[in-house]
């Protein structure tokens, strides 16, 4: 692997960019497929531009025979994100689990006092209401977003965002009681039974979680199966080779 | 994968401190394997190690060859499985099979 290579794969992530390398395995000759355009010896091969570009749809990386020579498409997607409303003491916990699990967090809450980088060490902390923060930031399809304030005022604006986007998860903290409330209100802003249904509430795999730390163990677990079972039925049914 | 990002990052660090690196790569999987297609570990010229492509079973074989390739500069193609002999000596327990690409970083 040529050292620019890793370079360009580091700056892929830094942007946000999804892309495949692929290395020849007979002499380890490299070919970066991005979205738009490719670089490299094998840059204008079609089937392997092709080939490439299927891999990159389903995020799976695979060998492939083209013609004879063996090629390696390790396709490299950007880190799932997680939004999380409401820098509250669940979040604490969340932020930090989230972040092993490889997930890009960020944090959002309006209220100063608890949206602070020392509550919140090594993630991204936004002092902003939920959907000011959300346009800037832009949701999309590897994203999850989280409201944890118990609070309709902060944690609505965010769920009729992510309702209205394609975020893979929307999960709201709160009893069924207060989550039939909520579908009431959300109703009046244009969200029908259909999308509300999108909503995990209660949040979280139901394994008796009492502690912060326990129902962010029990969100993460809930996020990290929906993303699995999505990315199962993308990729459809896993050839196995003989 | 973003773990394999984690691997690439060190592998950026080691690189900009002179040292000798290698990355080995699973390319290929059969049956029950530790680690999926992608998973990448880091070998600097000391052996030391960043991310895995398996369970700690292969490890030590891959390093041994990272380091050949740090040395030579050639990529080489590991397979490691319960039917291949030279498995049992380094131990793949969960009775998959993996194919591991080993190359030179530079």
């Amino acid at each position: 692997m040529k050292a620019e290579t890793v370079a360009a794969l580091q700056d892929a992530r830094t942007k946000r960019h999804a892309l495949v390398l692929a290395t020849r395995l007979s002499d380890a000759a490299e070919t970066l497929i991005y979205t738009d355009r490719a670089e490299g010896v094998l840059a204008k091969d079609a089937a392997l531009l092709s080939a490439a570009h299927r891999a990159l749809g389903i995020g799976r990386s695979e060998t492939v025979d083209l013609g004879g020579e063996k090629i390696f498409l390790n396709v490299y997607v950007p880190p799932p994100r997680l939004i999380i409303v409401g820098a509250v003491h669940i979040a604490q916990s969340l932020a930090p689990m989230a972040t092993m699990l490889d997930f890009d967090v960020t944090v959002v809450d309006p209220r100063g006092a608890w949206a602070t980088s020392a509550r919140f060490p090594g993630v991204k902390v936004i002092q902003d209401w939920a959907d000011e923060a959300f346009q800037a930031m832009g949701l999309d399809v590897s994203t999850a977003v989280v409201t944890l304030t118990h609070d309709p005022k902060l944690d609505d604006p965010a769920l009729e965002a992510a309702l209205k986007s394609d975020v893979f998860y929307v999960g709201a903290l709160g009893s069924r009681k207060t989550h039939a409330k909520r579908k009431e209100r959300l109703a009046e802003v244009g969200i029908t039974d259909e999308m509300f249904a999108r909503v995990h509430g209660p949040v979280g795999l139901n394994i008796g979680a009492k502690s912060p730390a326990e129902i962010a163990i029990s969100i993460l677990g809930q996020i990290v199966e929906v993303r699995a079972r999505r990315l199962e039925a993308l990729a459809g049914p896993k050839v196995v080779a003989a | 994968m973003s773990d394999a990002l984690d691997v690439l990052d060190q592998v950026g660090k080691w690189k900009n401190a002179g040292k000798g690196v290698a990355v080995a790569t699973v390319i290929t999987t059969w049956g029950s394997s530790p680690r999926p297609v992608g998973s990448q570990l880091g070998v600097d010229d000391t052996g030391a190690m960043v991310g895995s492509v398996s369970g700690g079973c292969i490890e030590g074989a891959v390093v041994k060859e990272a380091l050949a390739a740090i040395t030579d500069g050639k990529p080489r193609l590991l397979d490691f499985g319960v039917t291949d002999e030279q498995a049992w000596d380094v131990g793949l327990a969960c009775g998959g099979k993996v194919q591991v690409f080993v190359e030179k970083v530079g």
